[in-house]
């Protein structure tokens, strides 16, 4: 069993809802290995609610049987709990190229999680012409992983990968 | 190969044939090591997630009435994103809660239907767990407005949030990490109605008054939620501490007064989390669940 072009062709499915990025872009897809029963693949769902993770599976499934794979298997794993931290600097670049503004860094924090009464101040810029002058729309976009914000310098409307 | 939409995959051949109303034939948690470790009571285990489980579907199918209805377009999505993630919350304790114990799976539910959706749409009134306040009409519809949904939102989250961080290391290392995952997710449900709170309460005379009555109205069901119960794996006094200072916290950012208005009496002393619920919840399972029990069987 050839376990790299299993990886090369699991690492190389694309993510359902933002078909720019690879689910290894995404950072969901956390290992592809081999046993006695064939391909197994791990994935982790970005939200609990998410239901890309179906289609993801089942492309991640179909791929790798057209590469001649028969026996496949994806398995969830939970924890760590997926972060926006673990997009890949190639997976933001392509986000941008999109028309996407990818996240900024996650706030780290131990113990209780802070009451924050006002919107966030995140600095997003705008991946139409680049200016840091926007604001948000809306705290909750299309699909769960997603706000919608507005340049004030160009007037377009853009998604942001909220940070998680 | 890829598909461009999840529909077109449908029509694509495969072998695999869905159950018609939940998801699929593919558990959630599927083909992971699960057992339950040495030491932790699994039964006890099962009917704690089961209860958490309920929680969030009760709350999903009443926020996700909104959709459509929500005083702006906006408020229609983020309505609609808070119920899926906890409708994804539901999905994993459901399926987390039938590993630890099989035995609670309702022997009303066909053979090939998943314990989750089994779980959800197999179950009577008197076997759902979940605290009143999930189970009561906020709205849309005469019974409540978006001020009340939003109060109702409000201590749900922030009690929900205090219970998940304290759940992060229990000695079930799945329920750990469901709850790790739902923080994140009930932070940003919280903060949401917080700044809805804030922005009506203290907005205008009418907004005020809209958003005082709303928390007004649910009020009675607070004191349930951290009332002490067999069935609790935590200690209900810090969960209490911290959804008190929160709720203050954001009455006093808010301008609002934290209610005086008393508890809602359970049956016997039996609430929610017995089983004895409000008129409300017999309704909400009755359109959740009718089409599925009428047709057990339908595939697509």
């Amino acid at each position: 069993m050839d376990l790299a072009l299993a990886r090369q062709v699991a690492a190389s499915v694309l993510d359902p809802e933002l078909p720019v990025l690879t689910l290894a872009d995404l950072g969901v897809l956390r290992d592809v290995a081999a046993d006695a029963d064939g391909i197994v693949v791990t994935i982790t769902p970005t939200y609990s609610g998410c239901p890309a993770m179906e289609t993801m599976r089942m492309d991640l499934i179909r791929s790798l049987h057209t590469a001649g794979f028969d026996r496949v298997r994806v398995r969830t794993e939970l924890s760590p709990a997926w972060s926006s931290d673990f997009i890949s600097e190639d997976g933001r670049r392509k986000l941008v190229e999109y028309g996407i503004a990818p996240p900024g860094p996650v706030d780290r924090h131990s113990g209780p999680v802070p009451l924050t009464l006002r919107p966030p101040v995140a600095r997003v810029c705008c991946p139409r012409c680049g200016s840091a002058d926007t604001e948000e729309l809306s705290r909750f976009g299309a699909t769960a992983c997603k706000a919608l914000r507005r340049c004030l310098a160009c007037a377009e409307p853009f998604e942001h990968i909220k940070e998680l | 190969m890829s598909f461009d939409n999840a529909y077109e995959s449908l029509v694509e051949d495969n072998d695999e044939t869905h159950w018609a109303y939940g998801t699929g034939f593919v558990d959630i948690l599927s083909d992971v090591d699960h057992a339950v470790p040495d030491g932790v009571d699994a039964p006890k285990l099962a009917a704690y997630c089961l209860l958490l489980g309920d929680d969030a579907l009760v709350m999903a199918q009443r926020l996700s009435a909104w959709c459509s209805w929500a005083p702006e377009l906006e408020e229609d999505v983020a309505l609609a994103n808070i119920a899926l993630d906890l409708l994804g919350q539901a999905r994993l304790l459901y399926t987390r809660a039938a590993e630890a114990d099989p035995s609670i799976r309702p022997t009303a539910a066909p053979a090939h239907v998943p314990a989750e959706d089994a779980l959800a749409y197999f179950r009577d009134e008197l076997d759902f767990r979940n605290v009143r306040l999930a189970e009561i009409d906020t709205g849309p519809g005469p019974a409540g407005d978006f001020a009340m949904t939003i109060a109702r939102l409000l201590v749900f989250a922030s009690w929900r949030l205090a219970i998940f961080a304290r759940l992060t290391d229990t000695a079930d290392p799945v329920l750990s990490a469901i709850a790790a995952k739902g923080i994140k997710e009930l932070a940003y449900h919280r903060d949401h109605a917080a700044q809805w709170t804030i922005r009506l309460g203290d907005g205008t005379a009418l907004s005020a008054e809209r958003m005082r009555a709303g928390f007004a109205a649910i009020w009675p069901l607070v004191p349930e939620l951290c009332a002490p119960h067999p069935s609790d794996l935590l200690d209900p006094a810090p969960v209490a501490a911290e959804l008190d200072d929160v709720l203050d916290r954001v009455f006093a950012a808010a301008r609002l007064r934290r209610p005086e208005v008393p508890a809602m009496a359970g049956v016997s002393g039996r609430t929610g989390r017995d089983g004895v619920h409000t008129t409300a919840l017999g309704y909400l399972l009755a359109e959740l669940q009718h089409i599925a029990r009428s047709h057990p069987q339908a595939v697509w």
